[in-house]
């Protein structure tokens, strides 16, 4: 293990991490927010501190590695990150247990969007903005901003790609344009563009300037932390709109809108993946909105109980956790659909989470083949997806990746169970749910009117480790936590 | 400047380590995703997997927006093909294709046009037409050309007998009677610099640069008596051998071919009427000897199985041939096998690499870029060949006033076709042809990278 180089790469990050800590702590000079301010200050100065301790003991770090490095150092640079990142939580005394405080971030950074406050509004400004800021960090990735920032070096540029695919989520990550850096850049740039019309269109819709920058990095990243204490319940129905569309367009793989800029609009729509997103979108919409029509108050009208099922399913399936009404009261059916959605989750390459629609386009194709094989067991068949052949070992990874995905819900589902708060089986099984699969709000005790606090600190602590697997698609945290990758002889 | 590379095997590699390093944007499309994982691990280049004479995979590689295609699979009509197809998705490519098979060599030139090729490279002949240079002057070990063949860096190796043993290096001049410049020293295996006060010692590995006209003067005052070769063994029979064998008969030479397989050894005796085919395995020490190998003038190992070159050079080294030339596929070996009693050591490969790499700075055409770069003492040190041009610093300053970087040496400078071996007095102007060799780890890719700024 070239630990030098990790080291390198971590301190940048904390230098990173703490230069986007800067915004809110302006804002919590502004505010007169004394404790945030103090909480910022002292998490600047811790990060600042062990980034240069780093960088000085990583001087004449050897710059190869190999993919077993770049999983390590992906999953390593988020603990450590969100172990920053929580300092202000912690430091200002908004969130006393340090547990919940990391809870919180990772939660933010994860894109999860499951919080254990129950009244978020009194955290102050500074320290909801850099909540919401944490979801638009997590959600591209900040190995990927770094890749896009740091200066191309030449030859040993390479190795770096390990990092991009340890970051980005999908079962085959590679570059759009030769250079990792541009390619890295692609993909901020059209981030930023996309954020940056979404929150155009919230001011539009008459956000508040604050809420409106809040909510729109809450959905680029597919986050779900809110600013109001009521979700985005007391919105504009237009702002609601424009949220429900940005959220399905962050949901969408990145590479579909370089398609775009590059005028192949034959290849995005003929795209499979893409298709059978937006099918599932629609359909679950359309049954939702027959199953909940006037059985809620806010569901009598034809406009209102549309705009609450396209808004729930957009939120669900992209990951987001964002919440108009509280579904949680809704008809049965309807959860069903809803925790369909969140096995599902969004794109791959996208910002959003869960098992991603390219993997049940996968896993779904080669059941039917198997399942085909065993009536013709000499017939030879392939799998294609847009017309390519898809690597067997593609389905061999994308099955392994399943399994372990299932091992990681029972185990975590088991011990969240223990619990002494002696919660529901729903609540348990939801509550994993939303954390493996970075959504943020369950159903019943976890629901979107409630929150996470009741949880004992191991709950958390395992709900910590699912929202990382999830974030991180399993195989990173794997790599961090195995015997085998620190072993020094064969 | 947007290249595609087709082929990821030696060369292909090669090529792309070379490039990625200058700043291009490269892809590579190969058949293999193995071979293509690999690169891009080591890397920062895109790769395309699927058959490169192929329109949709020439499409997913960019080759609409390309500068460069280069072809180095291994086969020639996949190379040619792909370099129509891809020329006919953009008319303003440019294309360079590896072509080795000998029929074809006449219908490449010929037909350029319509195979739309910008050069064509076959290394086979290129490996053939060093080995007759090399031939020319035996003594030196290896000869790189710069400046439109005015200047040379010429490798000698300093044995027991030679007059340059134990002598400092500003007493040089004295004994070669003819300018020339050290620039790199190959010492137990590591390359160093050397200023005035180095003393040679046995076994030193000297890269000297010299102006081309002063060859024979400098071999003749060191001590190499220069007779002409006029018998050449060859080891092994494939298209390298065909065309050396043609040259060395064309310009008069005797020459033996070695070769195992009864086929080939035919095929070679119909080809050329003047040369004696032998069939007999050359890993046979007393195949060698009932073939006189002590009677000639130079071997030169050149079979397909680097283990064997380096083996039957060994033995002619052994049997006091003068002049032994090893013919190296892989050229990542070069730095252990140099140290290596194997004579002169020829790769394919790396000659391939540098004529496209000439092509590509040409086409380039970057303010500052280097023209010509070779790589000197077992690949530890380069040479590099600039042209001064208006952006240069510090030009018509004398060099004793430049800050140079750690192992930089300004090994000469050619002013139209007067030739200077720089010292403290000397100085650089707009349009001279300076060349540069780096010992160290710098990168060079402007002549202004050479300065300490």
């Amino acid at each position: 293990m070239n630990y030098k180089i990790m080291a390198k790469i971590q301190s940048w990050i904390l230098i990173l991490e703490s230069a986007f800590m800067i915004p809110p702590l302006l804002i919590s000079i502004a505010t007169g927010d004394r404790p945030a301010l103090r909480g910022f200050l002292t998490a600047i100065g811790i990060s600042m501190a062990v980034a240069i301790v780093m960088q000085y003991m990583s001087r004449n770090a050897e710059k190869r590695f190999y993919a077993r490095e770049g999983l390590v150092c992906t999953a390593m640079v988020w603990i450590v990150m969100s172990a920053a990142g929580c300092l202000p939580f912690f430091v200002s005394g908004r969130i006393p247990s340090f547990v919940d405080a990391y809870f919180e971030i990772v939660s933010g950074f994860t894109t999860t969007g499951a919080s254990i406050l129950s009244d978020v509004e009194m955290l102050g400004k500074a320290l909801l903005y850099w909540r919401s800021f944490s979801h638009w960090i997590g959600g591209m990735g900040v190995l990927v901003f770094f890749l896009a920032i740091i200066p191309s070096s030449g030859r040993s540029d390479g190795y770096m790609l390990h990092i991009l695919r340890a970051e980005s989520p999908g079962p085959s990550v590679n570059k759009m344009v030769p250079r990792l850096r541009e390619t890295a850049a692609i993909l901020y740039i059209i981030y930023c563009g996309l954020t940056a019309l979404d929150i155009i269109f919230l001011l539009i819709g008459r956000l508040p300037v604050f809420d409106a920058f809040c909510i729109a990095f809450g959905t680029a990243g597919t986050g779900g932390f809110a600013v109001l204490n009521t979700g985005c319940a007391t919105y504009t129905p237009f702002a609601q709109d424009v949220t429900t569309i940005f959220m399905l367009l962050f949901g969408v793989n990145f590479s579909i809108y370089y398609m775009l800029i590059l005028k192949q609009f034959l290849q995005v729509v003929r795209d499979e993946e893409v298709r059978m997103y937006f099918a599932i979108v629609l359909l679950s919409t359309v049954f939702i909105a027959s199953n909940i029509f006037r059985f809620t108050p806010e569901t009598q009208g034809v406009e209102p109980t549309l705009r609450h099922s396209a808004f729930q399913v957009a939120s669900i399936i992209t990951t987001t956790g964002y919440s108009t009404v509280n579904f949680d009261l809704w008809p049965t059916f309807s959860k069903a659909i809803l925790i369909c959605l969140m096995f599902v989750g969004a794109c791959a390459g996208s910002t959003g989470g869960g098992i991603k629609v390219i993997r049940v386009l996968l896993l779904g194709k080669n059941l039917r083949r198997n399942a085909h094989q065993i009536f013709h067991p000499h017939e030879v068949s392939i799998v294609r997806v847009n017309g390519a052949r898809v690597p067997e070992q593609t389905l061999i990874n994308t099955s392994s990746y399943l399994a372990a995905y299932v091992v990681i819900v029972i185990v975590s589902f088991l011990i969240v169970s223990w619990d002494p708060g002696n919660f529901s089986m729903t609540t348990n099984f939801s509550a994993v749910m939303a954390t493996l699969n970075n959504i943020g709000p369950g159903f019943d005790a976890v629901g979107a009117a409630s929150n996470f606090g009741a949880y004992s600190n191991l709950s958390k602590i395992i709900m910590i480790l699912d929202m990382l697997f999830g974030r991180l698609e399993i195989f990173p945290m794997l790599a961090l936590m195995s015997a085998s990758t620190y072993k020094r002889t064969v | 400047m947007k290249i595609i590379i087709a082929g990821d095997g030696k060369v292909g590699s090669m090529l792309t380590r070379q490039f990625s390093g200058e700043g291009h944007d490269l892809t590579l499309i190969d058949n293999n995703p193995e071979a293509l994982e690999s690169t891009i691990e080591r890397y920062d280049v895109m790769s395309v997997e699927g058959n490169c004479a192929s329109m949709e995979v020439l499409r997913n590689a960019g080759v609409e927006k390309a500068d460069l295609l280069i072809t180095a699979t291994g086969k020639d009509e996949l190379n040619l093909l792909c370099c129509m197809t891809a020329h006919g998705m953009n008319p303003n490519l440019h294309t360079i294709a590896r072509i080795r098979t000998p029929d074809y060599a006449e219908s490449t030139y010929s037909m350029r046009k319509t195979f739309a090729l910008s050069l064509t490279v076959n290394p086979d002949r290129q490996t053939a037409r060093e080995i007759d240079r090399l031939l020319r002057y035996p003594g030196f070990l290896k000869r790189e050309k710069f400046a439109n063949g005015l200047v040379e860096i010429v490798e000698i190796k300093v044995d027991a007998t030679s007059p340059l043993k134990d002598q400092p290096l500003n007493q040089l001049s004295s004994i070669t009677n003819c300018q020339i410049l050290v620039c790199a020293a190959l010492r137990e295996g590591k390359s160093v610099t050397p200023d005035g006060n180095f003393v040679i010692r046995e076994g030193d590995r000297l890269f000297v640069t010299a102006s081309a006209k002063n060859l024979t003067i400098l071999l003749r005052n060191i001590g190499y008596v220069t007779q002409k070769v006029r018998n050449v063994m060859i080891v092994g029979g494939g298209s390298s051998s065909y065309y050396l064998a043609d040259l060395l008969l064309k310009e008069g030479v005797g020459v033996k071919i070695v070769e195992k397989e009864m086929s080939r050894c035919e095929h070679l005796a119909e080809m050329l009427p003047g040369a004696v085919v032998v069939q007999g395995d050359a890993s046979l020490q007393a195949v060698l000897e009932r073939e006189k190998i002590r009677l000639m003038d130079a071997v030169i190992s050149m079979t397909g199985l680097d283990e064997l070159n380096v083996i039957t050079s060994i033995y002619a080294n052994h049997a006091k041939v003068p002049h032994v030339i090893t013919k190296l596929g892989r050229a990542e070996n070069l730095e252990i096998l140099a140290q290596l009693p194997v004579g002169s050591i020829v790769s394919p490969k790396e000659l391939c690499t540098n004529t496209i790499a000439t092509y590509v700075r040409a086409m380039g055409n970057q303010i500052g870029a280097a023209v010509t770069v070779h790589s000197i003492a077992g690949g530890q040190a380069v040479a590099i060949e600039f042209i001064v041009d208006a952006n240069t610093k510090n030009t018509g300053r004398p060099l004793k006033e430049i800050r140079l970087k750690k192992n930089i040496l300004v090994a000469s400078i050619t002013h139209g076709r007067n030739i200077i071996f720089p010292n403290g007095e000397s100085v650089f102007r707009q349009g001279d042809r300076i060349i540069i060799v780096s010992n160290g780890d710098a990168a060079i890719h402007h002549l202004n990278d050479i300065f300490v700024s």
